[in-house]
C-alpha cells in the first residue's frame, strides 16, 4: 500500500507543488488539501508548505492558524499524525501552538536564499528517521522571518528533551536563537524547521539530494506502523 | 460626483464645444488635442480625453519609436518557432513537444526612482500579467538592472529598495528569479533602469489573444479593487522627463498586492483550464482604458461598459479617475454569456473579486457609461493602435567623432607582473564586475523546483517537463557603454552577448525580447542612437535567425539635458532538448584543459578595464561578426549535447580574466593560464574581443573536441589547465584563490549591507 501524503494548500501557498513532487520522488502519493476543506481524505501524514499563506498579514502564519483546514490538522496531530511545516509551515504550526516559540524577522532585515549546512540533532522523529543523529546535511534556505525566538525557559526545555532537531551550522543566517533551525513536538510527530526540504530532492534542481530522507522517514514510518 | 459638478457626458461635450480642459496638464500636445477634437468630431469628454491622453502617452502609443520598430516585423528571419510575433502581450514561441514558451521584458524605470521598493515591485507584476494573459503560468523572473556610482549617496537610497522590491513581490508571489544584471554607471544616477523579464510556458493549444469578440460576450473584470494609485502614471511620468525643480510624483506610482496577484495567477489558470476565456487583457499602464480599448480594437464589434459598476477602494474616485488608475492585479476577460456562472464561481474559490462590467456589442463603437450616462463613444482603434505617429528629428551627436576619436589604445598599460597583478584585483573587485551574491541572495531561486541554472551562471535554466527534460534558458544583456560608442553595433553587441550567453549553458538559441532604453525622444541625438541602436538590433536578428517577439521601448530617461547612454537590453531565449546535458559555468576538476574560442585582439574601447583602471570611455567598441557567433555557438551546443566540455563560460565584460575568476570561484578550483603565442598577458586578459568563450574539456575528450573546432573553423587555443588553489599567469602573477574570493564577494556588502 503506497502512503498517502498531504499537502495543503492555502491562498498564498507557494512550494506546495515542490512539497508534493517531493513525496512522489520519496515514492508516496501527494494529495492535495484545499485550506477550505476539513476533510484530510485519509491521509497518513500532512504537510504544510512554505510559502505566503493569506499573504502573511498581520503575522505569518497567524490567519492560515484559523483555517477550516487547520482545525482538522491540529486535532489529527495531538492524536498523532505526522505533520511537517516547512518554513511558512513551521510559523502556522507556531501560531496553531503546537510547536513552542515565533519566528520574527531576520535579524539582518533581509529575505536570504541560500544553501544552508545544516545538523540534524534528533533523528527519532517522524521526519527524521532516516538520518543519524549528528549526520550533516545541506538543505536550502530561504526566507525573511526565519528568526526562532522562544523564552529562555522554553528553549532549555527543548534541549533538555532532545526536542531541537536541526540546528544552523557555520553563520547564523537569521539570528535565530541557539542556531536552531527546526524543532519538533514532545511526542515527536509534528516538526516545522525553516529550511526547505522540498527544494533538496534532486541534484538538477536543488541543493543535492539531502532533504529526500525527510519523506522518506515518513513513508518507513507509516509502513513501520501499519 | 458632486451634483456641483455637472457630468460630463458626451452630450454635454457636444453642447459645449468651447468648455476649457486640461489636456496639456494631461501631457498632450496641442495638435494631438486636435486631432482628438477631429476624430470625434467635437470636444471629448473629460474621461474620452482621460483615455486617449493615456493611450497616446509615448509609453502605451510608441508614438516616437513606431517608425523605428517596424524593421523587427520586416527584418524579422523566417522561422517556424514563431507562433505568436509583436503586437501581442508578448511573443510565443513554439519549444516542440507541444509546448510553446513566451517571454518579454519591460521597463519599469521611472517609478522606481521616485518610488524603488514600489516602482520595482509593481514591475515584475506587470510582466507577470503580461505573460498570463497569453495563457502561461510564469516559470520565472529575471532583473537587468542598471543603477548610478556605487558610491553615490542616492544609489544607496535606490538600490536596497528596487532589491527589496523586487524580492518583496518575486519572493511572494513565488518565481524564482533565475538572473539578470546589475550595472552601475553614473549616467544611470537620476534614471535608473529597472528592466523585469518574465517566462511563461503553456501548451500550445492553451494560447490566449486579447481581443473581444462575439456579440453579446460579457467583459469581466477581475482582481484587485479600482484605487487612486497610479493615476495617470504612464502619462506624467513614463513620457516625460524629469524636472530636478519639479513637484514630487510619487501618487502616481503604484503600489503591489503580491498576495493577490499569487490568486490572480491562480485563478485565471483555472479559468483557461476550463475553457470559460474568449478574449483577455491585463491592466497594467493606462489600466480600463487600455485594457477596454485594446480588447475592443482588437475585436470584431465593439463594447459597452457600465463603469460605475467597477469595484473601487475609494468611492469618491471620479469615472475619468477609474479609467485611468493603474491600480494592480486586475484583469480583464471577455467570457461567452452561458461561461460567465463558472467563471465567477472559480473567482470566488479564490477569494478574488470578479464582476461584469460591460459586454461585446454588434457596433463598432466603444461606449462608457456612468450611472447610465453616456461618458465615452469612440472608435477603439483611434485610442488603442491609431495613435500619433511622429518622425522625430534625427542627428548624429556632434561630440560622437571626438568620443571615437579617444582611442583607449593611448591609455597607459601595466608595466610589469606586479602592476597587471594589481589591475586584476581591482577589476574583480569594482562595483561592475564584483559578486552580485549580495543582491541575488534576497530573491528565491529555487520555488516551483525547476531551477536548472540561476545567477551568476551564464543563462537561467528550467525545466519545462520533468519527464522528458526539456527545458528553456534565458540570457539578457547590454552594456551601454559600447552602445554610446557606437549604437548600431552596441544593440549587435547586446544580442551577440545573451545570444552567446544562451548557447555556452548548451540551449540553442530561439527568439529575442528587447527593452530599448534611451533619453528624450524629443533630442534629435537621442533619436539617432535609437534609430541606429533598432537597425542593429533587427540586422543581428536577422543574421543570426532569432526573431524579436516584442518587448517595450522606455525614452525619456533624462535628467535636464543629460540622457542616460543609450541602453539597449537584449534578451535571448533558448531551448534545450535535456536539461541534464546543461554546461555550467563552474571549474569543478582538477587537471581539465582551458581552452579559448575565437579571437582575441586588442580591444578596449569600452572595456571594463579603460573603466576601471582609467575612468575611460572612448574609442570604437568591439568588433561584431555575427557569423562567427552562430558558429562558435554551434560548438557550444554540441560539446554540450556530446559532453565534450564540463564548463563553459562567455567572455565578455572585463574579459577571459574576469571569466576565469568567477568560473574558478564558483568551482572552488584555481587556474594555470599560459599566454600564447601572438598575445601579450595584458591583451589575453582584458582584451574584450567579441565571439568568445572559455571552456572546460576533460582530457579524454581534447582530441575529439579539438577535431570538431577544427572541422569547423572555429579557432581554439588551449591557454592553460584546472589546478590548485590560486590563479596563476605563467610568467606574471599567481593570486592565491582566497584572495580574489574575498576581493571579489566584498565590494557589494561593504557599500549596501
Amino acid at each position: 500500500m503506497t502512503a498517502r501524503i498531504g499537502v495543503v494548500t492555502f491562498p498564498g501557498s507557494l512550494d506546495d507543488r515542490d512539497a508534493a513532487r517531493a513525496v512522489r520522488l520519496a515514492g508516496a502519493e501527494p494529495v492535495a488539501l484545499w485550506h477550505r476543506d476539513t476533510d484530510l481524505r485519509e491521509v497518513d501524514a500532512v504537510i504544510l508548505p512554505g510559502g505566503f499563506s493569506y499573504g502573511d498579514y498581520l503575522r505569518c502564519g497567524a490567519i492560515a492558524r484559523f483555517s477550516p483546514v487547520m482545525g482538522s490538522v491540529i486535532e489529527r496531530a495531538r492524536a498523532g499524525l505526522p505533520v511537517l511545516g516547512i518554513c511558512n509551515g513551521f510559523q502556522v504550526l507556531c501560531e496553531a501552538h503546537l510547536l513552542p516559540g515565533a519566528l520574527t524577522r531576520n535579524d539582518h532585515l533581509h529575505f536570504i536564499c541560500r544553501d544552508q549546512r545544516l545538523r540534524v540533532e534528533n533523528a527519532d522523529t517522524a521526519w527524521t528517521r532516516a538520518y543519524t543523529a549528528g549526520q550533516e546535511i545541506t538543505i536550502p534556505l530561504k526566507n525573511g522571518e526565519g528568526g526562532y525566538v522562544a523564552d529562555e525557559r522554553t528553549l532549555d526545555e527543548l534541549e533538555g528533551e532532545g526536542r531541537v532537531v536541526f540546528r544552523y551550522l557555520e553563520a547564523n543566517p537569521n539570528g535565530s536563537r541557539r542556531d536552531i533551525a527546526g524543532i519538533t513536538n514532545a511526542a515527536g510527530n509534528v516538526v516545522g524547521l525553516m529550511p526547505h526540504p522540498e527544494h533538496a530532492v534532486e541534484d538538477l534542481t536543488g541543493s543535492g539530494t539531502d532533504g529526500l530522507g525527510f519523506f522518506t522517514s515518513a513513508i518507513e514510518n507509516l509502513v513501520g506502523t501499519a | 460626483m458632486s451634483p456641483l459638478t455637472p457630468l460630463d457626458t458626451v452630450d454635454h461635450a457636444a453642447k459645449t464645444p468651447d468648455s476649457p480642459q486640461p489636456w496639456a496638464e494631461l501631457g498632450l500636445k496641442e495638435d494631438e488635442y486636435a486631432r482628438i477634437r477631429e476624430i470625434l468630431d467635437r470636444r471629448p469628454t473629460g474621461a474620452e480625453l482621460a483615455m486617449y491622453s493615456v493611450m497616446w502617452s509615448e509609453h502605451c502609443s510608441y508614438k516616437s519609436s513606431k517608425v523605428h520598430l517596424r524593421q523587427f516585423g520586416e527584418k524579422a528571419p523566417e522561422n517556424d518557432a514563431l507562433l505568436v510575433g509583436i503586437g501581442e502581450n508578448a511573443g510565443v514561441v513554439d519549444i516542440g513537444q507541444g509546448y510553446a514558451v513566451t517571454f518579454k521584458v519591460e521597463s519599469h524605470n521611472h517609478p522606481s526612482y521616485i518610488e524603488p521598493y514600489q516602482g520595482a515591485a509593481t514591475g515584475i507584476g506587470g510582466i507577470v500579467r503580461d505573460i498570463l494573459a497569453m495563457g502561461a503560468r510564469p516559470v520565472a523572473v529575471m532583473d537587468p538592472l542598471r543603477f548610478g556610482a556605487a558610491d553615490h549617496p542616492d544609489t544607496r537610497r535606490v538600490l536596497p529598495g528596487v532589491v527589496a522590491g523586487i524580492g518583496g513581490y518575486g519572493n511572494c508571489l513565488g518565481l524564482p528569479n533565475i538572473g539578470g544584471e546589475v550595472v552601475f554607471d553614473d549616467c544611470y544616477q537620476g534614471n535608473p533602469l529597472v528592466n523585469a523579464l518574465c517566462v511563461g510556458v503553456m501548451k500550445h493549444e492553451d494560447i490566449h489573444l486579447a481581443k473581444a469578440s462575439g456579440t453579446g460576450n460579457k467583459v469581466i473584470l477581475y482582481g484587485a479593487r479600482t484605487g487612486g494609485d497610479g493615476i495617470g502614471g504612464v502619462s506624467v511620468l513614463a513620457s516625460e522627463t524629469f524636472d530636478a525643480e519639479g513637484p514630487a510624483k510619487r501618487p502616481a506610482v503604484q503600489v503591489g498586492d503580491p498576495f493577490q496577484e499569487k490568486l490572480l495567477i491562480e485563478c485565471t489558470l483555472e479559468l483557461f483550464a476550463e475553457d470559460l476565456v474568449t478574449g483577455i487583457q491585463d491592466l497594467g499602464g493606462a489600466g480600463l482604458s487600455c485594457a477596454t480599448s485594446e480588447l475592443a480594437s482588437a475585436g470584431s464589434g465593439g463594447m459597452r461598459v457600465e463603469l460605475d459598476t467597477v469595484p473601487l477602494r475609494d468611492s469618491s474616485l471620479s469615472p475619468e479617475e477609474i479609467l485611468m488608475s493603474e491600480s494592480q492585479e486586475r484583469m480583464c476577460a471577455v467570457v461567452e454569456p452561458g461561461k460567465v456562472e463558472r467563471f465567477l464561481e472559480i473567482c470566488e474559490k479564490w477569494d478574488v473579486i470578479a464582476t461584469v462590467i460591460g459586454e461585446v456589442t454588434d457596433g463598432d463603437r466603444l461606449e462608457i457609461f456612468w450611472h447610465g450616462e453616456r461618458i465615452v463613444d469612440v472608435p477603439p482603434r483611434t485610442v488603442a493602435h491609431e495613435g500619433p505617429v511622429y518622425h522625430r528629428p534625427i542627428a548624429r551627436p556632434r561630440w560622437q567623432d571626438a568620443l571615437v576619436a579617444d582611442d583607449p589604445a593611448a591609455l597607459a598599460r601595466p608595466a610589469n607582473g606586479e602592476e597587471l597583478r594589481e589591475q586584476v584585483l581591482r577589476l574583480v573587485s569594482s562595483p561592475n564586475q564584483a559578486s552580485k551574491t549580495w543582491i541575488t541572495d534576497q530573491y528565491d531561486r529555487y520555488v516551483l523546483g525547476n531551477t536548472v541554472l540561476s545567477q551568476p551562471e551564464d543563462s537561467g535554466m528550467i525545466r519545462v517537463d520533468e519527464e522528458t527534460n526539456l527545458g528553456v534558458a534565458v540570457a539578457t544583456d547590454g552594456n551601454g557603454r559600447y552602445a554610446k560608442l557606437d549604437p548600431y553595433a552596441g544593440a549587435q553587441l547586446a544580442l551577440a552577448e545573451a545570444y552567446r550567453n544562451v548557447a555556452a549553458t548548451g540551449a540553442r538559441p530561439l527568439a529575442v525580447t528587447d527593452c530599448l532604453n534611451f533619453g528624450s525622444a524629443e533630442d534629435p541625438g537621442v533619436m539617432w542612437q535609437f534609430s541606429e541602436a533598432c537597425r542593429g538590433l533587427a540586422d543581428g536578428c536577422q543574421q543570426l535567425g532569432t526573431p524579436v517577439t516584442g518587448g517595450n521601448v522606455s525614452l525619456y530617461n533624462q535628467t535636464g539635458d543629460t540622457a542616460i547612454h543609450p541602453t539597449p537590453v537584449v534578451g535571448v531565449l533558448g531551448v534545450i532538448d535535456d536539461v541534464t546535458r546543461r554546461t555550467p559555468m563552474a571549474f569543478r576538476e582538477e587537471g581539465q584543459l582551458l581552452y579559448l574560442l575565437g579571437d582575441t585582439a586588442g580591444e578596449f574601447g569600452g572595456s571594463a578595464w579603460a573603466q576601471v583602471i582609467h575612468d575611460h570611455l572612448g574609442g570604437v567598441p568591439p568588433e561584431v561578426d555575427l557569423e562567427r557567433e552562430r558558429l562558435l555557438a554551434d560548438i557550444l551546443i554540441n560539446a554540450s549535447r556530446d559532453g565534450m566540455v564540463d564548463a563553459a563560460h562567455d567572455l565578455s565584460d572585463g574579459g577571459l580574466i574576469q571569466a576565469v575568476v568567477e568560473s574558478c570561484l564558483r568551482g572552488g578550483r584555481g587556474a594555470r593560464l599560459v599566454v600564447p603565442e601572438g598575445l601579450d598577458a595584458f591583451t589575453l586578459l582584458f582584451s574584450e574581443s567579441a565571439g568568445r568563450a572559455v571552456v572546460a574539456v576533460p582530457r579524454s575528450e581534447e582530441v575529439r573536441f579539438n577535431d570538431m573546432c577544427g572541422a569547423r573553423g572555429l579557432p581554439a587555443t588551449r591557454v592553460g589547465v584546472v589546478d590548485g588553489d590560486a590563479i596563476e599567469v605563467q610568467g606574471a602573477f599567481t593570486l592565491p584563490l582566497a584572495e580574489v574570493r574575498a576581493a571579489h564577494e566584498r565590494t557589494l556588502p561593504e557599500l549596501f549591507g
